[in-house]
């Protein structure tokens, strides 16, 4: 029973180490899926926009963590 | 039009290097579980673990082509996100030298002496061998079961190429485990960590933006974009963590008596 447990518990950390990682990039996802069809731009921004906003979220996650090395 | 076709190399691709990663960190543990308490239990605990994760891709594979394909593409897009941005990231901060990295030799020698301290050996099949081949094999092989049926379940016909690369890896791993007798400790782990990171991020965002019914420029050759995209962010990333973690530490040297 705790082997089940300890397999759930890593498949749940999986998707979810750093909470505020996982919650910004469904947020991000949410934002571009109800947003981006709906504003008329042209066809090329879109992607780009979903892709910048994706590296946004990770750089800040990546460097508030470096900022909290010691 | 996505023609899955052109899919085949990179689904193989990244389903390989992902699980070998995984195999290799499973390979581990189990050269430990045999060398000290029987190569019976270690291979019986990692065999039954292996057959229950491929059930687990013959279920799930085929039930999710019954998906609409728009809702699958996002759906997968945004856990092979969750799942690829986290392995980035951490490849990112060891890379940056904020984490350190990962020592599989460290790794066999914290996990023989916990399997020594257990003692009392048994004749027949062992339960401690049997079960802690078991579940590690399960640990590991439940994200090679993810990362198959998520980079086989975008397209049509993807999760063949998704399951030979993660076989490829299993075969792989096993010969070097069977040739080598000890951990795999020369492969560059965090290398590997940080190309299959930008790949299932690549992954994800183009599923997604399937999923939003997005126009890609160039279509299929966007994720090739893609992946140079990330693969640059992220480098840049390595080398803006790697300076701010030195700064703080100068400040908080500055700070001390």
């Amino acid at each position: 029973m705790n082997g089940l447990k300890s397999v759930w518990r890593e498949f749940v950390g999986l998707f979810v180490d750093d909470g505020s990682l996982a919650l910004s990039i469904l947020v991000w996802l949410a934002v571009c899926g109800l947003a981006l069809p709906r504003l008329g731009l042209p066809s090329i921004l879109p992607p780009l926009i979903l892709f910048a906003g994706l590296v946004v979220v990770l750089a800040r996650s990546a460097l508030a963590r470096a900022a909290k090395r010691i | 039009m996505l023609v899955d076709g052109s899919h085949f190399a990179p689904t193989f691709l990244a389903a390989f290097l992902a699980s070998l990663v995984e195999f290799v960190e499973a390979l581990t543990v189990v050269l430990a579980v045999g060398a000290v308490r029987g190569w019976r239990g270690a291979l019986g605990g990692t065999g039954l673990a292996l057959l229950l994760l491929a059930l687990m891709v013959a279920a799930l594979g085929p039930a999710i082509a019954r998906i609409p394909q728009d809702f699958v593409r996002f759906g997968l897009g945004a856990l092979l996100l969750l799942f690829g941005m986290r392995w980035l990231r951490k490849a990112i901060l060891r890379a940056a030298g904020v984490l350190p990295l990962h020592d599989e030799e460290d790794a066999y020698a914290r996990e023989s002496a916990a399997l020594r301290a257990l003692g009392g050996l048994t004749r027949g099949w062992d339960r401690v061998a049997v079960g802690a081949s078991f579940k590690i094999t399960m640990v590991e092989g439940v994200e090679v079961v993810f990362i198959v049926i998520a980079m086989g379940g975008g397209g049509r016909g993807l999760l063949f190429p998704a399951s030979a690369g993660a076989l490829a890896a299993l075969f792989l791993v096993a010969l070097l485990g069977l040739a080598l007798h000890r951990p795999v400790a020369s492969i560059p782990e965090n290398t590997l960590k940080f190309l299959v990171g930008v790949l299932l991020c690549s992954f994800g965002t183009f599923w997604v933006g399937e999923g939003m019914s997005l126009a890609w420029p160039g279509e299929d050759w966007s994720l090739a974009a893609l992946n140079a995209g990330y693969l640059a962010s992220a480098l840049l990333l390595v080398s803006l963590c790697r300076a701010r973690a030195g700064h703080r530490l100068s400040i908080l040297k500055r700070g001390r008596p």
